[in-house]
């Protein structure tokens, strides 16, 4: 028997708060799940900073990677001698659905906006470069690696395996959806996915849903749009990740200084500060790391630098107010010089974040081949964009919510002696009058 | 503050119009390869590079009254099409970006069909491989679109000229 056919002699089964078992029986998983590239995935959580929000999202990337694998796995066996279907392309798609975070590190959004990094890249590196993950998946087959790393980056030539595990309803957003719900402990994000899986049908290139699960979908869109503004674009989330982003700015820039000594070198971090991290630097780098430098940064000469960590550490975050930039600009102008009088860098602790900087997304059905919409298989074998067809879907997608929130540390305003500056300043972070406990 | 957000403002007063969101997607992501610094994170997606970065911060630019944005029907599917305000111009006139000049390279741009942009956008998605490479990859990924020699030649030229804009 090939590695490729191998079967462990008894199926192992990992108990899932979500799914109940993830089940697995292919020794090349097997295998797969025991690397060192995939246990570092423990290592890094799913939801980055929404601990600080729910402090039960302490899950990891690699129990969403089982998860993800799992509901593959139930929908291959859903799919199996249906038409469009080819069997041969099963261990593939298992291993694509179990390898397709592969590549995120610690805090990733953050870190790849402030680094200029692409956790894509890593993922296409680990599981095509020099580490044990390759060398499972050349076991399985010469140039597999290469397959499971091309139906990830979604340029592998069968699109109906990519959209298993990338699609606007994949095994991807239905495991983080219901799985990030569970551990924030939110009522939104649930939804029937074993109906949902019973009316996925390949078709051609497609996973499409057979029109009479239109309800089970509609539930499934409802859920993202309210993860999508409850969980996901949480303000107080939002806050610890700019205060977050910053920290990294901060040590980059004194690190580019080289007037600055770091009382420990950053040694994980030179790297990142440099722009030039390999394969061997972004896996040695998990959050535990990260939190070993933010706890001693609390300890640092510089004081910006200090009290971003200490505000990260022992969630001190910044408050917020909303935000107009067509109304407020001119305001937001005379806001950035007053903190600059009062001796606030406004680069450290003025900030604008828009719902547009954060890694989600909601269901747009998009323009005609802009992006791949959710497809309803009609009982005449017709296929139609779900919004057509559901006013639910129709009314949601239409709708373009959007909002942009301004940050700054509250507790360093009140400590200013300055009082003419401190009331304008206030004035115009909160109007005239205006409550000003936003929390 | 909003850097990017201005950036693309400055492509819209520029362009003084886009036909298709489809269009504008692609537009954007050329023009990154072409070294105008857009920062939209981009991803292939089935109908080639695709930012859903950008579709949200048009959004926003939408809300905010700095676009107008017009709804197509088209019987089959809606088209969006996009024109700077003078809100937007107001907005624009208050940063100090230090952009290349894009005119020529806009111009270029819009002057095509989305279809041909999706060919020269996927094949700068896969410029790290050798032209033969390349072509044979943009055959496997979009086998849909049936793209001729023709067009691929055309498209090949089209990038050089891009790139020559450059120097």
């Amino acid at each position: 028997m090939t590695y490729r056919d191998e079967q462990l002699s008894e199926e192992k089964v990992f108990k899932d708060p979500v799914h109940r078992y993830v089940h697995v029986k292919d020794r090349a998983i097997w295998d797969l799940i025991a690397a060192p590239e995939f246990q570092r995935l423990r290592r890094i959580k799913q939801l980055g900073t929404t601990n600080l929000t729910f402090h039960g999202a302490e899950h990891s990337r690699f129990n969403h990677s089982l998860g993800v694998y799992e509901i593959v796995r139930r929908i291959i066996n859903n799919f199996q001698d249906r038409p469009h279907w080819n069997n041969e392309e099963r261990l593939l798609c298992l291993c694509a659905a179990l390898l397709h975070d592969l590549g995120h590190g610690p805090f990733s959004h953050s870190f790849e906006k402030v680094f200029k990094l692409d956790h894509e890249y890593f993922t296409q590196q680990i599981i095509i470069g020099d580490t044990k993950v390759n060398e499972i998946l050349e076991r399985v087959g010469p140039g597999f690696s290469q397959k499971v790393a091309d139906v990830i980056a979604k340029t592998y030539e069968d699109k109906l395996v990519v959209s298993l595990i990338s699609s606007q309803i994949d095994a991807d957003r239905m495991d983080y959806l219901q799985r990030d719900a569970y551990f924030t402990g939110v009522s939104y994000g649930h939804f029937d996915m074993e109906r949902i899986l019973r009316v996925m049908r390949p078709i051609d290139d497609q996973v499409v849903i057979k029109s009479t699960g239109m309800h089970a979908v509609e539930d499934y869109i409802m859920s993202r749009y309210q993860m999508y503004w409850q969980v996901y674009f949480h303000p107080v989330t939002r806050s610890a990740e700019v205060i977050l982003s910053k920290i990294l700015h901060r040590a980059k820039y004194l690190y580019e200084t080289n007037e600055f000594t770091f009382k420990l070198k950053p040694t994980h971090f030179l790297s990142f500060f440099e722009e030039n991290v390999d394969l061997k630097d972004y896996l040695k780098l998990d959050e535990m790391i990260v939190h070993y430098y933010f706890q001693l940064w609390q300890d640092e000469d510089d004081e910006i630098l200090r009290d971003l960590c200490e505000r990260f550490m022992n969630r001190r975050l910044f408050k917020y107010v909303e935000f107009n930039p067509n109304l407020q600009m001119n305001e937001w102008m005379e806001l950035y010089k007053l903190f600059q009088q009062a001796g606030i860098d406004p680069e450290y602790y003025l900030v604008v974040d828009s719902s547009s900087d954060l890694p989600y997304d909601f269901y747009r059905p998009g323009e005609e081949e802009e992006r791949l919409p959710i497809h309803l298989l009609m009982p005449d074998g017709n296929l139609k964009e779900l919004s057509r067809h559901s006013d639910i879907v129709e009314s949601i997608s239409g709708k373009k919510r959007t909002d942009h929130k301004l940050y700054f540390p509250k507790d360093k305003l009140n400590e200013l002696q300055d009082e003419a500056v401190k009331t304008r300043m206030k004035e115009i972070l909160y109007g005239q009058g205006a409550k000003e406990d936003v929390e | 503050m909003l850097n990017n957000h201005a950036k693309l403002m400055q492509f819209f007063s520029v362009a003084d119009g886009v036909t298709g969101r489809k269009k504008l997607q692609k537009m954007i992501y050329i023009l990154q390869k072409c070294n105008v610094p857009f920062e939209e994170k981009y991803q292939f997606h089935f109908y080639g590079p695709y930012s859903e970065e950008l579709t949200l911060r048009v959004e926003e630019l939408c809300n905010l009254g700095f676009l107008q944005e017009e709804k197509e029907d088209k019987s089959n599917y809606y088209q969006y099409n996009y024109k700077i305000t003078s809100t937007g111009e107001d907005f624009l006139d208050q940063f100090l970006l230090d952009m290349p000049d894009m005119t020529t390279k806009v111009g270029m741009l819009k002057e095509r069909s989305s279809r041909f942009l999706e060919l020269v956008s996927t094949m700068f998605y896969f410029d790290d491989l050798p032209l033969e490479e390349n072509i044979e990859k943009v055959h496997t990924v979009k086998p849909k679109q049936n793209y001729s020699h023709e067009e691929i030649q055309e498209a090949v030229t089209f990038i050089k000229k891009l790139k020559d804009e450059d120097k």
